[in-house]
């Protein structure tokens, strides 16, 4: 049975970081992932990574802007260590290899993104996350004797021993369809976050909430899961997403009236106040009749406002993208754009160092929660989420393994997962299709607990999701072998979302306020007095999850009225 | 917006575990036909059979999961249009095999580690610090990483590497993709092994003088990488100004090139491979080693003479052209050489060919030269304006 200090589940920007640092400090380690790494969904993080390295800046204001992104909901000492050791990550970054764009005196340029008050922005073109993500794997393919990789692995379970700690992980080899058990002092999530369960998402088919649902069935507990972030500029036919770096950049956003509406709405700021604003601005206009388009369902994004050479070199992507998937040359005319969902702030419950309140179980990234974010991310604050707290997560993990015995995973639970997959391959065709299933969970979650939302939707919500766990109990899969078999795979998968997509809805039933991403038409002020508070979910057998609430970490800032 | 319509699908499935061989499976499938080969694949997937194998995330050309060849042309499942791909069908219905060159495990999966991932490790795929490392970042020229950029812009989806040519030939081939990995380094300030990397690849029987300028990867790729021109470019490097004199003759064959073009306009055949071998002299005839090579070449040049590929007079004798198309030939490598620097083509910092503001039209010019073979072979994926990944 493989065994190591440290084993990390997912290998995005989070889980490679967190592998790097394990392995740094002397710890063994694997880093096991149902994609091979590069694929992982931070690729397509496109605008860039904040850091307060300029001279003038400061991270305290770094800091502050989070603060006031999150609406106070995220917790102030995370926040500090997020900030102020962000520009020695990034300079981290720069020397191990990541192209980041310079200044006309060659050092690292900064561009401006929304709800910051300075321009703190590093970034590659409009590639940043591909960059850093090929770059820490050009890292990890020079630690090869250090960090075993498993690749297309996919993870089944968490294995915990008889006092609750997890000490490691059941995984499917998919290529050969083998399951093996791994044993580990540690366990790091690594795995991302669960946009699939919105339909349209601008995240990739593999954000599944996988290691969400993993740590919730182990009996972890979520935070913040309400806080579902719509960014505001996905194109209108499918999703895809429009870096917030066009804006940074200056491109406007304007409505039917071809009005910079965000006038209304966040006079100082304009395009540049943070997501959760920008895209209730959006949803307003379109709602009152300002859209554009068929059926006046987006909004124009305005980049030919920005000098054509700047865009070819710092938007490319999004040149091809509007090109490829809309038949819009973004240089020459506007493109049409709506909010779409993103990412979810909530996730895993963590501290600062990433453990989660199992032992043994750590978390980083978009999987977990610290909380950072609180009700809303900043844009550019998310790369740096998963490095920062990745990189504190295997270094944490690795000193814990020091002193402390390998421990043996059961593999009991191995053989449970053996004959879960085994029944949904032989499952008669009588149920449901699974694809339906998921298509089903995108389009009511994308309706009820979307920009804005309100009792009676949230009810109807959570009554189809709990329908659809029943009939997901019976879905078929038409792929019978072992090898390569994406389809029980994608049963598994559809498990998960629909546990995490049930916590969400919870939680957004249970906030009775609106607060950054979480708008509740029929609560429309923030509550400070009541609301002021993390909401907590644990899983409750097959019944409705357990709420409770958590205190809000304060250090340096108090609550006051939001404004761009 | 445009209404769905209909489209038949031919995917090459192959199940390792029947015991049988691949096979082709039909399905019609019903979209916009803007959307993507891959939507189409996935819709197949979701209403008629869940086991076709094919890896897939983001569905917006960035993950580089979804290589495959559609109609027998390598790229992304999600890159290529559902009308392009209808154009650029044989008989109305859309192929979509496997990519070449790397064994497939299933379907449209291939095994991308038994190769692709092999030749990328294989380059060192890592920077090797200038030392000592700056406690904040390495101050660098602008354009630098600007320029790096282009092939910082691979995300391996192995598009490339399926339709190498001269990875058919020779397995051993480093490849497109892991030529402009190494490229990526080579153009980094920051790297203080670039002489060495260069001397590698410039040795390597296997190495960067295999690639025989077939425009295929530049043609595959999604992303404007342009593997090709990073090849050359990490020859002009090694060559021009590293001076790597390399055992395979590769510089010495590209020098000889230039001498002869330069001197009569078109090539001199008979010139060429002495001039490679025994020195780029009229004197390169005498030496030994040039002997030695004509011998060994004979049955091709045999062969090329019987086909009438080369005639025997102008092979040996050298082309003539009229005296100021000389002149006007010798004037472009005076034009080239009377330049500061070499300019380079990336797309990242020359824009498109249609640019006028763009920051160096000259070799934009040049680039739409290249962009122009794979306009005209009706790739799918390309939107009529011309692909945006060129």
């Amino acid at each position: 049975m493989p065994a190591h200090d440290v084993l990390i589940i997912g290998a995005g920007l989070a889980g490679q970081r967190a592998a790097l640092a394990a392995a740094d400090a002397g710890a063994t380690v694997a880093i096991m992932s149902k994609v091979h790494p590069v694929r992982s969904h931070s690729v397509a993080a496109a605008g860039g990574i904040n850091a307060a390295i300029n001279v003038a800046d400061d991270w305290r204001s770094h800091a502050y802007d989070t603060v006031k992104g999150s609406d106070f909901l995220g917790d102030q000492d995370a926040i500090e260590v997020m900030c102020s050791e962000a520009p020695g990550e990034v300079m981290h970054l720069e020397h191990i290899g990541v192209t980041f764009h310079r200044n006309e005196s060659g050092e690292l340029d900064l561009r401006a993104f929304g709800g910051a008050s300075a321009k703190r922005t590093a970034y590659v073109a409009d590639i940043t996350g591909q960059a850093i993500l090929h770059v820490l794997y050009e890292q990890l393919m020079k630690y090869s004797d250090r960090v075993d990789r498993y690749e297309e692995w996919f993870t089944t379970s968490l294995v915990l021993d008889d006092s609750g700690a997890c000490v490691g992980v059941v995984a499917r080899d998919i290529r050969t369809g083998a399951m093996e058990t791994f044993s580990a002092k540690n366990v790091i999530l690594a795995s991302g976050g669960a946009g699939q369960c919105f339909k349209p998402t601008t995240n990739g088919l593999i954000c599944t909430g996988d290691g969400i649902a993993q740590a919730y069935a182990a009996g972890a507990p979520l935070m913040d899961m309400e806080m579902i972030q719509y960014h505001p500029t996905c194109l209108v036919e499918n999703g895809f997403l429009i870096t917030e770096g066009a804006r940074g950049e200056g491109a406007h956003l304007l409505n039917a009236d071809g009005e910079r509406f965000m006038e209304k709405y966040a006079p100082n700021k304009m395009e540049l106040a943070s997501r959760d604003v920008v895209s209730r601005a959006e949803q307003t206009e379109i709602n009152e009749g300002r859209g554009v388009g068929p059926g006046g369902v987006g909004i124009y994004l305005d980049v030919t406002v920005v000098p054509r050479k700047r865009t070819l070199e710092a938007l490319r992507e999004i040149v091809n993208i509007g090109k490829d998937f809309a038949g819009v040359d973004i240089t020459r005319e506007p493109i049409m754009i709506r909010p779409g969902q993103h990412y979810i702030m909530g996730g895993v419950k963590t501290d600062i160092d990433g453990k989660t309140p199992l032992d043994g179980l750590y978390a980083a990234g978009e999987v977990a929660c610290v909380s950072v974010h609180g009700g809303n991310r900043l844009g550019a604050n998310s790369l740096l989420d998963t490095l920062i707290f990745g990189r504190r997560a295997g270094e944490h993990a690795a000193a814990r393994a020091t002193d402390m015995r390998m421990p043996t995973a059961t593999t009991s639970v191995q053989r449970d997962d053996e004959k879960m997959i085994a029944s949904i391959i032989d499952r008669p065709r009588e149920g449901r299709r699974i694809s339906e299933i998921k298509d089903e969970l995108g389009t009511v979650m994308n309706r009820h607990v979307a920009v804005f939302r309100e009792e009676a939707g949230l009810q109807q919500a959570h009554e189809v999701v709990r329908r659809l766990k029943e009939e997901s109990k019976t879905a078929y899969v038409d792929d019978r072998g072992t090898i390569f078999n994406q389809d029980v795979l994608g049963a598994v998968e559809l498990g998960y979302m629909l546990e995490c997509a049930e916590a969400i809805v919870v939680a957004a039933i249970e906030r009775k306020e609106s607060r950054g991403a979480q708008f509740r038409t029929d609560y429309p002020e923030r509550n400070d007095d009541e609301w002021l508070k993390h909401i907590d979910i644990n899983r409750n057998g097959d019944d409705v999850p357990q709420v409770s609430y958590s205190e809000v970490t304060f250090t340096q800032w108090q609550p006051e009225e939001r404004k761009y | 917006m445009a209404e769905a319509t209909e489209f038949t699908l031919r995917l090459r499935r192959y199940d390792p575990e029947s015991g049988d061989a691949a096979y082709w499976d039909e399905h019609t499938i019903e979209l916009e036909p803007h959307r993507s080969v891959l939507e189409g694949i996935l819709q197949a997937k979701a209403r008629f059979d869940g086991s076709i194998g094919i890896r897939c995330s983001c569905r917006a050309a960035i993950c580089g999961s979804c290589g495959v060849r559609v109609n027998g042309q390598p790229g992304l499942a999600c890159h290529t249009h559902l009308d392009a791909a209808l154009a650029s069908s044989r008989d109305g219905v859309i192929e979509v095999e496997p990519m070449g060159n790397m064994p497939v495990i299933k379907d449209l999966i291939v095994d991308m580690d038994a190769v692709h991932w092999k030749k990328i490790a294989r380059v060192t795929p890592w920077l090797i610090n200038k030392e000592p490392i700056p406690e904040r970042e390495y101050i660098v020229d602008r354009e630098a990483m600007v320029d790096v950029t282009q092939s910082m812009a691979c995300i391996q989806c192995g598009a490339c590497v399926s339709d190498c040519l001269s990875m058919e030939v020779d397995p051993l081939f480093v490849g497109p993709a892991a030529s402009a990995k190494a490229y990526r380094f080579v153009g980094d300030p920051r790297d203080d092994q670039q002489r060495e990397r260069l001397t590698d690849l410039a040795q390597d029987p296997h190495g960067i003088y295999t690639c025989t300028h077939c425009f295929k990867c530049i043609d595959a790729c999604p992303k404007g990488v342009a593997p090709m021109s990073q090849i050359m470019r990490l020859r002009r490097r090694a060559g021009s100004d590293h001076h790597i004199d390399d055992r395979n003759n590769g510089h010495r064959h590209e020098a000889s090139f230039v001498t002869l073009i330069k001197g009569y306009g078109l090539l001199h055949e008979a010139e060429l491979l002495p001039r490679s071998y025994g020195g780029d002299s009229w004197f390169g005839k005498f030496h030994p080693k040039a002997g030695k090579v004509l011998m060994s070449s004979l049955p091709a040049i045999t062969k090329a003479v019987m086909r009438g590929k080369v005639k025997p007079k102008t092979a040996l004798l050298g082309h003539k052209i009229p005296k100021d198309d000389l002149k006007s030939v010798q004037r472009i490598y005076d034009k080239v050489a009377a330049r500061d620097q070499r300019l380079e083509l990336n797309l990242y910092i020359t824009g498109y060919d249609e640019d006028v503001d763009g920051a160096g039209t000259a070799p934009a010019a040049a680039t739409s030269g290249a962009a122009q073979t794979g306009a005209d072979s009706g790739q799918p994926g390309q939107s009529p304006e011309g692909s945006p990944s060129r």
